[in-house]
Formats: C-alpha cells, sequence, structure tokens
C-alpha cells in the first residue's frame, strides 16, 4: 500500500530532533534507516503525524572499539559493522550475527538504533544486546539516561523508550580473546527474519570449566531473553555432551513461543534446543 | 488535520540535476516513476521483500519503495536508464541477454541495479557471494541460475574498469 500522509521534518542537530518528538506528544516517529518503518506504514500499522528523520544528525554513526568494549552509534549501517574489521577481534559475536541480518540492500539502509527501536522480537541486534548485558543510551526532553538492554525490550515492536526519547548509542562490554561463543539461527531464506536464533558465550576457568554462560535466543518469544536455566546447566561444568545436551533441553522447556503462520510453538521449541546444541557445539572446538 | 505540503526536493538522478515537489510520504520509487517518468524501476511488494524496487543511491543498492523522495535530498541516484547509453548495452545487460538471465523481465531492474552496485564495489565476487548478495531480489522465471551466470561472466568488465580508474 502507499504509505498514509504525515508531516517530515530533518533537524541539524539532536537538541532539536528530541524537541521535535516532545512537542509532537506521541504522533512523531523517529525516521532513522526506514527499514522497518516504512515497511509498517506500507502495511498502515504506525501512523505517526510527524517523521524526524535522523539521517543528517552529525556524530551518531561512530563505531568506537576500545577498552570499555565497542560502543556502536544509533545510525551505524549494518553495511558498517560487516565492513570494519576491527570487529572480528573486538567482538566477534557481534560481527557474526549482524551477517545474518537482513538482504544486501536493505544493510545499506537499516540501523543499530532502529533495529533496537522497532524491537522485532527475532531481530538479531536485540538478541545480541540482551545476550551480551549491553547498555543502551538515551536522550530525551528529560535529559540522558542508559537502560540496560534486559529492561529494555518489553513486547514485540514494545520497547522501555518514552515518546520523546531516542536511542543515541548501545555499548557492548569488553570481550576477553579467550571467550569461547557462537551464533546459530535457521530462516527459510537467508537474510530473512529467522525462525529461531541463540546467540551465546561462556568463559572458562583453570580446569576448562565454563563460567560467566550466556544464552539469549530470538524468534521464540515476545522479546529476546537470556534463558537462565540453560545457562545453569553450563556454569561450572565442562561443556560436554552431557552439558550441551541439558542446556538444549533447559531451553526448549524454558522458552514459550506462539504458533504463527511460519512455524508451530513445538518446531520453534525444538528449532531453539537444535541451535543450542549446535552453537555450543561450535563454542566448544 | 493539515494537508502535508509538497517539499521541493533537490538530487541527481543518472547524472542530472532533478527538482520535485513531493508530498513526505512519496516513495522515492513513486517520485522516479510518476514524477521523473523513469519507469523502468519496478514496483512490486512495496515492503522491502521483493527487490524489484532496487536503486543506487550514492553507490550502494537500496530498495526505493523504502526511501522516502524527500530523504534523496542531495543523494546521486543510479537508475537502470543510467546503466547504459540508448545505443549500446553495458557488459552487465549484454550478459544478461546472451544468458538469458530474464523472462517476464519484471524483477530485471532491480536484479541489474544489485549486480552493477556490487560487481563495482566487488568484481571479484565469486558465485556464492552473488547468490548472497542476489538472494534479497526475487525471480519468478528464472530460477536464478541464468542470473548468476551473467553476473559471473560479467566480473571480467567491471574488473578492467576498475583498472583503469584511480580509487
Amino acid at each position: 500500500m502507499k504509505l498514509p500522509q504525515f508531516d517530515y521534518a530533518r533537524p541539524d542537530t539532536l537538541a532539536d530532533a528530541v524537541a521535535l518528538l516532545a512537542a509532537h506528544a506521541g504522533a512523531a516517529k523517529p525516521l532513522a534507516g526506514g527499514q522497518s518503518l516504512v515497511p509498517l506504514l506500507a502495511f498502515r500499522l504506525a501512523a505517526p503525524k510527524l517523521l524526524v528523520d535522523l539521517g543528517r544528525l552529525p556524530g551518531l554513526d561512530r563505531i568506537d572499539v576500545g577498552d570499555g568494549g565497542v560502543r556502536l552509534g544509533a545510525m551505524v549501517r549494518w553495511r558498517a559493522i560487516e565492513d570494519d574489521a576491527r570487529l572480528a577481534g573486538a567482538h566477534p559475536l557481534l560481527a557474526a550475527a549482524i551477517a545474518h541480518v537482513a538482504h544486501y540492500p536493505i544493510r545499506n539502509r537499516g540501523t543499530v538504533g532502529g533495529s533496537l527501536a522497532h524491537a522485532d522480537p527475532a531481530a538479531e541486534m536485540p538478541g545480541i544486546a540482551v545476550t551480551c548485558d549491553a547498555t543502551i543510551g538515551v536522550v530525551g526532553a528529560g535529559g540522558q539516561r542508559s537502560i540496560d538492554a534486559a529492561a529494555f525490550f518489553l513486547g514485540p515492536l514494545t520497547t522501555a523508550l518514552a515518546p520523546d526519547e531516542l536511542i543515541v548509542e548501545v555499548g557492548l562490554p569488553p570481550w576477553p580473546r579467550a571467550r569461547r561463543w557462537a551464533f546459530e539461527e535457521f530462516a527459510r531464506r537467508r537474510g530473512d527474519f529467522a525462525l529461531a536464533g541463540v546467540a551465546l558465550y561462556y568463559d572458562e576457568d583453570e580446569s576448562r570449566r565454563a563460567c560467566n554462560a550466556h544464552i539469549g535466543v530470538i524468534g521464540a518469544g515476545p522479546a529476546p531473553r537470556r534463558i537462565a536455566a540453560a545457562e545453569a546447566e553450563l556454569n561450572g561444568r565442562k561443556v560436554d555432551d552431557k552439558a550441551i545436551a541439558a542446556a538444549a533441553a533447559a531451553a526448549q522447556a524454558a522458552v514459550d513461543p506462539a504458533d504463527d503462520l511460519h512455524a508451530s510453538a513445538a518446531y520453534r521449541k525444538a528449532l531453539v534446543a537444535t541451535l543450542i546444541e549446535r552453537a555450543l557445539r561450535r563454542a566448544a572446538e | 488535520m493539515t494537508t502535508p505540503t509538497p517539499t521541493p526536493t533537490r538530487f541527481e538522478v543518472n547524472g542530472k540535476p532533478v527538482e520535485v515537489e513531493v508530498e513526505p510520504r512519496t516513495t522515492l520509487a513513486d517520485c522516479l516513476r510518476h514524477q521523473l517518468r523513469l519507469t523502468g524501476t519496478h514496483v512490486g511488494c512495496e515492503h522491502g521483500v521483493c527487490g524489484a524496487c532496487t536503486v543506487i543511491v550514492d553507490g550502494d543498492a537500496v530498495r526505493s519503495c523504502l526511501m522516502l523522495a524527500v530523504q534523496a535530498e542531495a543523494r546521486r541516484v543510479l537508475t537502470v536508464e543510467g546503466l547504459s547509453g540508448d545505443d549500446a548495452l553495458s557488459p552487465l545487460q549484454a550478459a544478461f541477454r546472451k544468458h538469458s538471465a530474464l523472462q517476464c523481465g519484471f524483477c530485471t531492474p532491480g536484479m541489474l541495479a544489485t549486480a552493477h552496485a556490487l560487481l563495482s564495489d566487488e568484481p571479484d565476487a565469486d558465485a556464492d557471494r552473488i547468490r548472497e548478495v542476489l538472494s534479497g531480489n526475487l525471480c519468478r522465471c528464472t530460477g536464478y541460475i541464468p542470473i548468476v551466470e551473467a553476473v559471473l561472466e560479467a566480473r571480467t568488465a567491471y574488473r578492467s574498469a576498475r583498472k583503469g580508474e584511480p580509487r
């Protein structure tokens, strides 16, 4: 369908963008890359009075890699993550997950902040943010704040952002070189939204037992989430066949996906177990 | 409710400056087709799935149905009409013809735009990379194999073009 009518503004500063959002009290929507919002408009699932285009705001497209971890500006595009050679070492899980995001032309426009704000339950970036204990930096009429990713995603297309708030950046904690990790997802066509996906990592103590296990699941519930019951099956143990099977079974029991036209709930639960098993085998190699 | 006012927007299409007045809700695809009469860019699904409307903006392949015309302000847009002159096919188009990489032709402008952007950046792309990149463009006639063969063959022309220009 053609898009509904709206007004359009292209502010030059973050302060102006926030002021526009605040002045329209929930009737304005920020426009980043448009790769999620424009389809929503085309389906008439969103009908904002005003779009505030963030495309010309300065400084939001930086990727910083340092001792404090990786910081991605909200307007960083998937293509920029793909092309940044530092990330394969600085955050290999991020780089691997982002390789699955959408198709080539969409990757040239879609942004980190747009994906976080859109909060599709199967999207990779929200899944990485939750799995990796990221903090999401936002700015609104009342000033700046940081939101833990675990408290950010409230449900399908629903976040903790206030109507006058914009995402500025997401910060991922430092990544130890020896960390074990893997990303697995299954989509009917590469680049499409996954039926389910798994991002996980763990560290190892001196006796090569797993610690600090983080297992995140996308596409199998209303929002990305970590599966504590599966993590508990790894912490303090060697990641062998038995531990892998136990973690997969715990995750299968813990996720609560809905039936939809792409897959049944039972299929998605089984898929989560399979993906966790594959991912843990890869991580343990 | 106020009626959104047409917004003057200036950008470049196929090397020529254009100025249009568009409602903010007008997509770049509709602006190209309806206002600039460049109907080579096709519109299929209108929500970013089929790839028929792919054009090149500042060197990058993008979905013109997912970009507003007002967002094209000051950008350089290349459409299928700009890939070759009136007299001769580009090497990529000639390869499509040679390999019968089209049948009904609806997806072809998007395929050509996507492949042109890819080979301009990555003239050595292998078959796997070409398949991955073209996976965002749906074709219901060819079965894709001749399209991949055509793009593979066209690489030679992009490699030699690249040697000629400083980067």
